[in-house]
């Protein structure tokens, strides 16, 4: 009788769920498994990255962790700062004023500007004893 | 010629591994071949009972590997099938690391000169008796129940097969068509499409297999028996035949649309 | 603040539970289950005695010794929430409880489980002893599920336990697989027995051994006895232990079991008999 009730309730059968629940499991039992290609990963996630910002390489991390309804990808990626924008080139000054500039002491620049996530790189200390060690979750 | 060498494994353990290997050499040397079914279980023997012939081991396995005995003395023929069927039977008061992966490829190695088919019956888990078990073979059929932590031990044994380069073919056993129709159970596109394997057999949940084992009596020899078609559908097909999967019991309407099969 | 109540409220929040202040010697009860042959139903026992164990009260850890191959974890619904396992604990590489997963039905009741990576062979004995014995500082009931096979799975989950729960079928293979553990395991623990997935109408046709046969082999304490249900595999699909659900018959003898191990429940386990008509209409196998 109690069946009965449960399967108007709570319609979906048990079969959809136990696919589910598989294919999330076995998604991140198969990237604990792929160390390398999690390793491929994080290294390309660093390229693209770092065309936009200087991270701290060596304390970046990636892990995978299986969540209610997805496995999710987890990057902690320490950003030193921001690439220098590139400056289009002057147009030359005129020769006389270039005379007068070339007289006068060179301007102070500044190479990096500063801002709120230059002002300490985030570091984490994470031990790890072996570089290729599956991800925190096994 | 040198003989086929097969694994039959899972990850799991009780999903039918041994009576698969008992009901799949039953059903080949009915077809004429010649088998030899090796037990690689150490310490947990059960090839011997599941086929009614553990009163006549006299030797085994890891006496073979040790040398006290020849190869030939510690093979048991079955004598329900003339000479088509023998069986080496594992050891029972040793354990798994008693062998090695090359002392048990040797031995396989030796037997394939003997027979058309060396089928191993692989113990549970993914350690040194998979290792094993494993050493010595050429192809792998993969057996899963259609539950949960049954597919997700096959998964993982598939990757260490793949690793290895192994041929891989499933079998899906205790299929019951009931609970797949009304949701309660995975059905057998499901557990295929999930562990992306090539279908050998589906075998459904049969409870005269318990009285067959009990008796030990492979099924595949009780001839009114729709495990035994389904026994002899596999031998077949891993002789290379295409033999379609017959549907289940009275097809109805609905099943014939959903394409419920089995076999 | 008064001394007291200062005392008090440190404690609460280190320790929620209504409990006693805990005696300083207290050692909870450490039971491996375990079987020999696989898939005769150790994972699903550990899971729903400790469920029970918990839902009455006690604070239960459940460990899943099978490294390589966990499945504890998907039994029990908490596949998503592993962060860490035995062996990040045991290497330093997390604290033991970040590894810890809490069941959101069940309250003190908690999940320390497998590796799916590494192997058996990794786990180091005296130390997986230890960190045993670090639980029991902390629970009242340490479940261990043990792997299928009797190598190092085997010799280190039977490592911290005191206590024994062996899972039979009533099949040949399974009775003959834990007859070869009853010797293995020999007097160091304390032994009992649950059958298992037992199919009344086949021993009654004779076409299966009866809870009589395959004790007149194993000659153990009997804790408890289970008919085989289809509903086990529907709990498993949904990750819902069947310990839960009050209707199930499973559900019922898997909480008896757990009252006869705390010692509340006094009666000796029940054979399950045939279903009758009336019985299957309303939704009992028993």
């Amino acid at each position: 009788m109690l069946e009965f009730f449960k399967r108007i309730f709570n319609p979906q059968p048990s079969s959809v769920t136990a696919r589910e629940r598989l294919r999330l499991v076995l998604l991140s039992d198969h990237l604990a498994l792929a160390p390398d290609v999690v390793e491929s990963l994080k290294a390309d996630l660093i390229a693209v990255i770092s065309k936009y910002v200087d991270v701290d390489a060596d304390h970046c991390d990636v892990t995978f962790e299986q969540q209610e309804s997805v496995v999710a990808m987890l990057a902690n990626i320490p950003i030193l700062g921001m690439k220098p924008v590139a400056k289009a080139p002057r147009p030359a000054p005129p020769p006389a004023l270039r005379q007068a500039q070339d007289d006068m002491p060179p301007p102070i620049t500044d190479p990096s500007p500063v801002s709120a996530s230059t002002a300490k790189p985030r570091r984490r200390r994470r031990r790890r004893s072996n570089a290729n060690a599956a991800p925190a979750h096994g | 010629m040198s003989a086929r060498r097969i694994v039959v494994t899972s990850g799991k353990g009780g999903v039918g591994k041994t009576t698969t290997t008992a009901n799949l050499g039953a059903a080949l040397a009915l077809r004429g071949k010649r088998v030899v079914l090796v037990d690689a279980d150490i310490g947990l023997r059960n090839l011997d009972l599941v086929l009614g012939l553990e009163k006549r081991i006299v030797f085994d396995l890891v006496e073979v590997v040790e040398g006290r005995c020849q190869l030939r003395q510690a093979l048991i023929k079955d004598k329900r099938f003339g000479e088509l069927l023998s069986i080496l039977p594992a050891a029972q008061t040793r354990d798994k690391t008693a062998v090695t992966e090359n002392q048990f490829a040797t031995v396989i190695d030796e037997l394939a000169e003997l027979c058309d088919y060396v089928i191993i019956d692989c113990p549970a888990g993914i350690e040194h008796g998979f290792r094993n078990a494993v050493a010595g073979a050429r192809e792998a059929i993969v057996v899963t129940t259609p539950e949960v932590s049954a597919i997700r031990d096959a998964d993982r044994v598939i990757g260490k097969l793949n690793e290895r380069g192994l041929p891989i073919r499933l079998i899906v056993n205790r299929i019951r068509p009931d609970m797949v129709r009304s949701g309660d159970m995975l059905s057998v596109e499901d557990v295929c499409e999930i562990l992306s394997a090539e279908l050998l057999g589906i075998v459904p949940d049969d409870e005269d297999v318990i009285d067959t084992t009990n008796r030990g009596e492979p099924i595949a020899l009780k001839a009114d028996s729709r495990l035994a078609a389904i026994y002899e559908k596999i031998a077949r097909r891993l002789e290379g035949e295409i033999v379609p999967f017959t549907v289940l019991g009275a097809p109805t309407f609905l099943s014939r649309l959903l394409g419920r099969k089995a076999g | 603040m008064h001394p007291s109540t200062e005392l008090r409220a440190g404690y609460l929040e280190e320790d929620p539970l209504p409990a006693a202040p805990p005696a300083p010697q207290r050692r909870g009860r450490c039971i491996v289950v375990t079987s020999g042959k696989g898939g005769v139903g150790k994972t699903t026992t550990t899971a729903n005695v400790g469920v029970a164990l918990a839902a009455g009260g006690a604070r239960v850890v459940l460990v899943d010794a099978d490294v390589g191959l966990r499945n504890l974890d998907i039994v029990l619904g908490l596949e998503a929430r592993v962060r860490h396992h035995v062996l990040d604990v045991l290497e330093g590489q997390a604290e033991l409880d970040d590894a810890l997963v809490s069941d959101k039905r069940v309250s003190g009741l908690k999940l320390l489980a497998a590796s799916q990576t590494r192997e058996k062979d990794d786990v180091d004995t005296p130390a997986f002893r230890g960190l045993i014995d670090q639980l029991r500082e902390r629970f009242d009931y340490v479940l261990i599920d043990c792997p299928a096979g009797i190598e190092k799975g085997f010799q280190n989950a039977i490592a911290g336990a005191d206590e024994a729960i062996i899972v039979c079928t009533p099949e040949v293979s399974a009775v003959r697989d834990a007859d070869r553990v009853v010797g293995l395991l020999g007097e160091r623990v304390k032994v009992t027995l649950i059958v298992n997935r037992l199919r009344p109408a086949l021993v009654r046709r004779g076409k299966m051994l009866s809870v009589e046969d395959v004790n007149a082999i194993l000659r153990l304490p009997l804790l408890g006895v289970i008919a085989d249900e289809p509903g086990v595999i529907v709990s498993t699909n949904k990750g819902e232990p069947i310990a839960l659900d009050v209707a199930s018959p499973t559900g019922q003898a898997y909480r008896k079991i757990a009252g006869r191990i705390v010692g509340t429940e006094t009666s000796a386990p029940e054979i399950p008999r045939e279903a009758t008509f009336f019985g299957k209409l309303f939704g009992g196998q028993r």
